[in-house]
């Protein structure tokens, strides 16, 4: 009944519209008025647009950098993301000059050379290489500055992680992370999807593997030494995730049958970001970044960095998951093969 | 709104057609199963404008959820009843379907089937000099696959596990098991089915675009004299013909994994407490294949928008195209370049950084022959006399949205920046600015102004205005903010951002970009009452309204079958003499034979 009142309606004001433009065009055609093509008063006023719309654009552009500068994602809190943040800037810088100087130039030309009477013809300018050569040229060269400026940090970001590295795993499924911590031997066990077992064994842990053994699995909250390479290896289990850290501008994709790799240094605890963000509840986070179903948004996981003697402690307070299949199973002691 | 379509033409057809025409010819033959590229070129707008309207609903229905989340809505309710927003709250997997339909409709149908088979349709015949398309017949043929591309589309909208939702990029896993999500059932199957069917259309088209450019210029149009609307379409169609194979092969591959078991895309997965049987497939080669279609595509869709740009800016400044051969030159490297950036969507997939590092070199490549462009669009401007046709705003606006968005590309194209905000709403902000606003601007100054061309009539320059106005301020009003919203990390492709303290304070962003989506989506109510009006009782066109130089304005005022009556019309020069010094007017219809001593600017331009 409803649906049927909307229709009607949206035709009735279809109807009215239509009458609406006929008195209009019948009124402007008797006045001998052209309502297809722009006159010299459309022109004018138009031109005035133009610049009126340029102005307003560029200060809701500014009001909008004012009003949310202290929401965006405040200072970069690994070794990366310091340069990373510099880099940034670098380009911005860039953007913005040529940002306010071309998208002023296009609309104060259009208003300044607006069709008038005084304005009444056009200069006869198909080229000017030398011109063209010059913007060619120099993006060229501020492009090749950023390239190679940006190149060194991705080099930086995706070399080798160094061997005292911190390797843990991070295991990505609908919609949840796990870690897995590699244990004293600092060496991930290997895993195999088809031993997967959702009570006991989430990972799907290779119990034949002994450097699995120590491996210590952790749900619900990832936790990190301050100033230590952190070296994260990705997998998921049903499709694909990915696995953005915001505040360390690090991101990577979590790809089912295959691993892939990220490592960085964290550099502010928890804390100290507490402090600099005046916030007491304010924490890190990892989200999932690769739509992965209906849960997609829900899919989080509390990051914490930790001085290392926290670190430590926090860890310890851990057992590793084959003592606690085995405790459950056996009521014993581990007997592996 | 097709029968509404055809009825209009039908009328002015029949008004104001005196030539050959059968006179035996029914209706079906006539606007139907036509062959006459004119009518195709309607026949792909009117399709196009369905479907654009249907993804401008759904967008409106998830930024009502993205402003307001959870709410109760009845707009909410009317438009997706009890299966998919129970008591007017809307389904998460709802959401992913509707952005992933709205994101195909308006990439795929929108901007590259409506806009090229639109305008390639219309103007290449037209704009070369020829009676008809090479192949009138394949020319039909491609439309009807749209069509019915178009068709399957839409009705996966209404079966029961809902319309395909893993975004609009479907990367496998999430795509290939219907266990993951439920989009990825019948509503995904319909997708593929449908791009495939999509892919076929758009060969058949792509085609006949380049060879009627190739072989059936008329005299004298020697390729340095085309209109640049002529090269553009001509590159995008080799665009299409070389990367669209690619994308229905990624698409056959993953129906394969869908439906046959094999494992092109899928390894060790357990799902479902069930470990699958797949092993050695690797999602990220799905990501390449798409890629390797999906880079080209976004140019497929801008380069017709270049086209548009370059042929009004000039028109209406009244000056020729600044630097018509550079203008050729950038738009075939980046056609080049854009076969070999597809690696800038990879950065944080795993790939091989070293592999990386080429893709950001010859990104920030791309950027150089796109600066070009937009230096010269500016400097047409420059000491033009320029007339403010509605059209005119709405190319210039396009300029300004190319080189927005065409920015931001520079940050995602530095891998180092771009792990930082990959994914996030910054991307969003990015391709619709620099490839959405662009393309949907000149698409609609191409379609102010060709208008009379295509219904003999002209359309209501007022509203026009107010049509662009309202266009333009919302659509920055949407997606500047959304940069804030990435730079401050909140993922895109998400159902509510609330979850997180620091991004439910950003609520007031997406408040803010709601209320000028709907205010810009209802203020195209004002274009297609001004549309639909005008191609019925608009005031009559004149000749050549807007006093161009090109083809298709020294035909009949509405064209019929063969397009000129008599012999082709021979060209004797390019299409840019505005306001060239000694002439009488400030144009010079390429028709008009060469003074002596002139010089033919398209040769040295
Ligand atoms: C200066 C030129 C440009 C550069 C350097 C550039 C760079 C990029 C990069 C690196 C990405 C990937 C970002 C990410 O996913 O994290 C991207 C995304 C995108 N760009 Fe551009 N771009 C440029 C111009 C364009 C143009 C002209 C178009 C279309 C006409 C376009 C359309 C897109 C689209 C559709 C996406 C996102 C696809 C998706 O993830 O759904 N870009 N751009
Ligand atoms: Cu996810
Ligand atoms: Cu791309």
């Amino acid at each position: 009944m409803i649906k049927l009142l909307v229709y009607i309606a949206i035709a009735l004001t279809v109807v009215l519209l239509f009458q609406l433009m006929r008195i209009y065009q019948l009124s402007s055609e008797i006045k001998g008025k052209n309502i297809g093509m722009a006159n010299e008063k459309d022109n004018r006023s138009q031109g005035r647009a133009s610049l009126i719309f340029v102005l307003g654009f560029f200060i809701f552009l500014i009001w909008l950098i004012v009003r949310f500068k202290d929401d965006m994602l405040p200072v970069a809190a690994s070794d990366v993301g310091k340069t990373s943040d510099n880099l940034f800037m670098f380009n911005w810088v860039i953007i913005f000059i040529v940002f306010f100087i071309t998208t002023f130039m296009l609309f104060f030309f259009a208003y300044k050379y607006a069709k008038t009477a005084k304005n009444p013809t056009a200069y006869f300018y198909p080229h000017n290489d030398k011109l063209e050569l010059i913007w060619t040229v120099v993006p060229s060269i501020a492009l090749a500055v950023i390239v190679i400026y940006g190149l060194s940090l991705w080099g930086k970001m995706t070399e080798k992680a160094s061997d005292n590295a911190l390797n843990i795993q991070l295991y990505a499924k609908q919609f949840d992370f796990t870690v897995r911590y590699s244990g004293a031997d600092n060496k991930l066990g290997v895993t195999n999807y088809k031993m997967i077992d959702d009570a006991t064994n989430p990972l799907g842990m290779d119990s034949t593997d002994k450097s699995g053994w120590d491996d210590v699995v952790v749900h619900g909250e990832l936790h990190m030494p301050v100033g230590r390479e952190i070296n994260i290896q990705c997998n998921a289990r049903d499709v694909m995730h990915g696995m953005y850290f915001p505040h360390f501008r690090e991101q990577i994709n979590c790809v089912p049958g295959m691993s892939t790799y990220m490592h960085f240094v964290p550099t502010i605890t928890t804390d100290s970001m507490r402090t600099i963000m005046h916030d007491t509840a304010y924490d890190y986070i990892l989200v999932c970044n690769r739509v992965c179903g209906s849960g997609h948004y829900n899919m989080f996981l509390k990051v914490v960095v930790d001085t290392k003697a926290q670190f430590e402690k926090w860890l310890a307070t851990k057992t590793p998951q084959f003592d606690a299949i085995n405790k459950r199973s056996h009521g014993g002691a581990v007997t592996m093969k | 709104m097709e029968t509404h379509a055809h009825e209009a033409t039908h009328t002015a057809a029949h008004t104001e057609h005196h030539h050959h025409e059968h006179p035996s010819q029914s209706f079906v033959e006539k606007y139907m199963f036509s062959m006459d590229h004119k009518i195709i070129s309607k026949q792909f707008l009117f399709t196009a404008m369905f479907m654009a309207f249907a993804a401008a609903i759904m967008s409106v229905l998830f930024r009502l959820q993205l402003a307001w989340p959870g709410q109760q809505s009845s707009v909410m309710h009317f438009f997706l009843g009890d299966r998919w927003a129970k008591g007017g709250v809307l389904d998460p997997n709802m959401y992913l379907g509707l952005v992933t339909i709205h994101g195909t409709i308006m990439v795929f149908f929108l901007l590259t089937g409506g806009l090229s088979g639109t305008f390639a349709n219309l103007l290449i015949p037209l704009q070369v000099g020829a009676r008809d398309m090479a192949s009138p017949m394949m020319n039909m043929l491609s439309y009807w696959f749209f069509f019915i591309s178009s068709l399957i589309m839409f009705i996966s909208l209404f079966i029961e596990t809902g319309p395909a939702s893993a975004g609009w990029t479907i990367y496998p896993p999430l795509s290939a098991l219907p266990q993951a999500i439920p989009g990825s059932g019948a509503g995904m199957t319909l997708w593929l089915t449908s791009i495939a069917l999509f892919v076929v259309s758009s060969l058949l088209g792509g085609l006949n675009y380049i060879v009627t450019v190739v072989n059936l210029r008329t005299i004298g149009m020697k390729m340095t004299r085309l209109p640049l609307t002529i090269w553009a379409l001509l590159i995008t169609a080799i665009l299409g013909v070389l990367s669209f194979p690619v994308l229905f092969g990624a698409a056959i591959l993953l129906i394969f994994d869908r439906s046959f078991g094999t494992s092109f895309y899928l390894s060790d997965i357990y799902i479902g407490g069930q470990a699958l049987s797949e092993t050695g497939g690797s999602p990220i080669l799905f990501e390449h294949l798409f890629w390797f279609l999906g880079h080209p595509e976004v140019y497929i869709v801008i380069m017709p928008a270049f086209g548009i740009m370059s042929e009004i800016i000039s028109i209406n400044a009244r000056k020729p195209i600044f630097g018509y051969r550079a203008m050729i030159g950038s738009m075939l490297s980046i056609a080049f370049l854009a076969f070999i950036v597809w690696g800038h969507h990879m950065f944080v997939s795993g790939m091989n950084p070293f592999l990386g590092s080429v893709f950001v070199f010859t990104t920030l490549l791309i950027a150089i022959p796109s600066a070009v462009k937009a230096f010269n669009y500016i400097t047409t401007l420059w000491k033009g006399s320029i007339t403010f046709n509605p059209q005119l705003l709405f190319v210039v606006g396009a300029v300004s949205t190319f080189i927005s968005g065409g920015l931001t590309g520079i940050i995602l194209a530095d891998s180092a920046l771009d792990v930082a905000v990959h994914g996030t709403y910054f991307v969003v902000a990015h391709f619709h600015i620099v490839m959405g606003l662009s393309a949907v601007l000149a698409m609609f100054g191409g379609v102010y102004h060709w208008f009379p061309k295509m219904f003999g009539r002209m359309m209501n320059k007022k509203l026009g205005y107010w049509h662009f106005w309202l266009t333009f301020i919302c659509a920055y009003g949407v997606f500047l903010p959304m940069h804030f919203l990435g730079l401050a990390g909140v993922p895109r492709r998400y159902y509510t951002n609330d979850a997180y303290a620091p991004w439910a304070k950003l609520q007031d962003i997406n408040v803010i970009v709601s209320i000028f989506a709907i205010v810009g989506v209802l203020s195209q109510i004002i274009f297609f009452v001004n549309f639909f009006y005008s191609m019925s009782k608009g005031t009559k066109s004149a000749q050549n309204p807007w006093d161009a130089n090109t083809l298709e304005w020294t035909t009949p005022i509405v064209p019929g079958h063969g397009n000129w009556e008599g012999d082709l019309p021979v060209v004797h020069r390019w299409a840019y003499d505005y306001s060239k010094p000694g002439k009488a007017h400030d144009f010079v219809p390429q028709t008009v034979p060469m003074e002596e001593g002139e010089l033919d600017e398209g040769e040295h331009s």
